[in-house]
């Protein structure tokens, strides 16, 4: 009896994506009905100028965000650990990966507006940033509270400064920790679509926002194409990441 | 900066560096979230108290007249479908996930940690392209009733996209590894020998369940079911897509107010209404687990 549950929720979980991927390779003009084998619609997708600037800005806005919420993330997660029992600053260094997407939304649209930043990929960046560091802080503090502080102590009392015994000591012991965290931040952002979509300019456009548009039009099998090299890209994110911190974590 | 140039000589030096550290290490961060994160959600927190303007733009009236017409009946129905359809969705999602994440717990090792990667691969595909699987699958023309007629199930294609089921299984797709998760993790703690000695004693199975499992398994199952429940409640994108507009939830109803009708005062006032109702859930979840995690652990 248990292979039931564990078949009806793979069915569930797999079928939709599977017939995307299968329904990309159509050759016919419909979304829906096969038409024979053909890649017509990765050419058409290799075509498509606008996707194209969609997954540049996208990758922009990632990089950005990831940078900036590392930075910040990890000096916030090794502050809160090493200088303050404060459970309210723990919390509230926490909070924005808690927040609604939607309420983080509207407050950066109004926000944005009252400080009269014009809207563009760049308030996109920040406001990814802004919900990424929170991550950050989680992965990077969760690693901190299972290490030793003696380490750190011994770099002190042997007379190196702060910054040396942070650079030296600490950051090499969270490093997996702190790539692990710019990993999910990087994919969190390159997915994250309402705030997107709050915080953009006119003429912005992230891929979620483009497909988004996309889909919202109606159906056509280029989305298909896009879907499945998408899929793709994320599986083998997901496994490269596995793989690259359990490998720091042994080293 | 100052901190690292000053070695370790004197006990003053040091002393002025635990204080510099903290600041130099958490300053940025919260400045930051000051700027991008209090300020804005203080900005729509007070917006819940002003009015819209006669040429939109914001009137600072300070009074509850958005407040009030939050309760209206039209706005009202609103919230109460939204409830209803994110409630039905973590129910599915609950009754779908509990089995699945008792059934991983069951599996060899190995195959345990598969399990648990392959529910976890579809949640880190894009949630839109998710969505429009679905639209895919249930449209008229779509797979779905291709295999209904074939089967003979129905005779006639059936119209399932741009219902509220469609709406229901848009969000149990979405966020279905999130009830597993939390479940896995708590159905995986639990001892055997308990659910031995209650069958021993002579419990049926649904009594077992009932008696034994559901009430040590309260935290993750609300942890899961949250965790479905608050993106549900608030998402737009769903509703539009697979809904077509026809089922109206509180987040279409919150965007619409920001993005088309530019009443910012409102639509503040309606994400409002449901923070409060998010931080209610959050208070009695975290009761609740205080209440099951704080007893004695049996054995």
């Amino acid at each position: 009896m248990l292979w039931l549950p564990l078949l009806l929720c793979g069915a569930f979980l797999y079928v939709p994506i599977l017939v995307i991927v299968g329904m990309s390779f159509n050759d016919g003009g419909s979304a829906y009905s096969w038409d024979g084998f053909g890649f017509r619609w990765y050419g058409e997708l290799a075509g498509n100028g606008r996707l194209r600037s969609a997954v540049a800005t996208s990758l922009v806005v990632a990089a950005g965000a990831t940078l900036l919420a590392t930075v910040l993330g990890t000096l916030l997660a090794v502050g809160l650990a090493r200088h303050t029992r404060s459970r309210l600053l723990e919390a509230s260094a926490m909070a924005p990966a808690i927040l609604p997407d939607l309420l983080l939304a509207i407050g950066l649209l109004a926000f944005f507006h009252a400080a009269s930043i014009s809207k563009s990929a760049s308030t996109i960046l920040l406001a990814h940033a802004a919900f990424g560091t929170a991550f950050v802080v989680a992965v990077v503090r969760a690693r901190l509270a299972g290490m030793d502080v003696a380490q750190e102590e011994a770099s002190r009392d042997l007379g190196a400064g702060a910054v040396a015994t942070f650079l030296r000591v600490t950051l090499p012991s969270i490093a997996p920790a702190v790539v692990a965290g710019a990993l999910l931040v990087f994919t969190l952002s390159l997915d994250e679509f309402v705030i997107a979509y709050f915080t953009a300019g006119p003429t912005t456009q992230t891929l979620p926002i483009a497909v988004y548009s996309m889909v919202r039009v109606g159906v056509t099998p280029e989305i298909n194409a896009l879907a499945t090299v998408l899929v793709v890209v994320s599986v083998a994110v997901v496994v490269v990441a596995a793989r690259a911190v359990r490998r720091t974590e042994k080293a | 900066m100052s901190a690292e140039v000053t070695p370790v000589r004197g006990g003053r030096s040091r002393r002025l560096g635990r204080f510099i550290e903290p600041l130099v290490l958490l300053t940025p961060g919260f400045a930051f979230y000051a700027v991008l994160v209090a300020a804005p959600v203080l900005l729509v927190s007070s917006y819940a108290f002003a009015t819209r303007g006669r040429f939109g733009g914001v009137e600072w009236t300070w009074d509850l007249s958005n407040f009030e017409r939050a309760l209206e009946p039209i706005y009202l129905e609103v919230l109460r479908s939204s409830v209803v359809l994110a409630g039905i969705a973590t129910l599915v999602a609950l009754l779908l996930g509990y089995p699945t994440a008792y059934a991983i717990t069951k599996l060899p090792p190995r195959w345990r940690t598969v399990a648990l990667v392959l529910v976890v691969v579809p949640f880190w595909t894009n949630f839109l392209i998710r969505m429009y699987a679905w639209i895919v699958l249930l449209n008229t023309q779509g797979v779905l009733n291709d295999a209904l007629v074939a089967t003979g199930l129905v005779e006639d294609r059936v119209s399932m996209l741009y219902t509220p089921a469609a709406v229901v299984v848009g969000f149990v797709y979405a966020y279905l590894p999130l009830m597993i998760l939390p479940l896995y993790a708590s159905l995986e703690k639990i001892d055997s020998e308990l659910l031995e000695a209650s069958a021993n004693l002579g419990a049926s199975r649904i009594r077992t369940l009932w008696s034994v499992m559901v009430p040590l398994t309260l935290p993750g199952i609300i942890t899961g079911s949250i965790l479905v429940f608050v993106p549900s409640l608030g998402n737009f994108v769903v509703p539009e897509l697979l809904g077509g507009g026809k089922t109206v939830m509180v987040g279409n109803l919150i965007r619409d107010q920001f993005l088309k009708a530019q009443d910012w005062p409102f639509g503040s006032v309606l994400a409002m209404v449901v923070v409060v109702a998010l931080v209610v859930l959050f208070t009695a979840q975290a009761w609740v687990t205080r209440r099951v995690e704080g007893e004695p652990r049996h054995g």
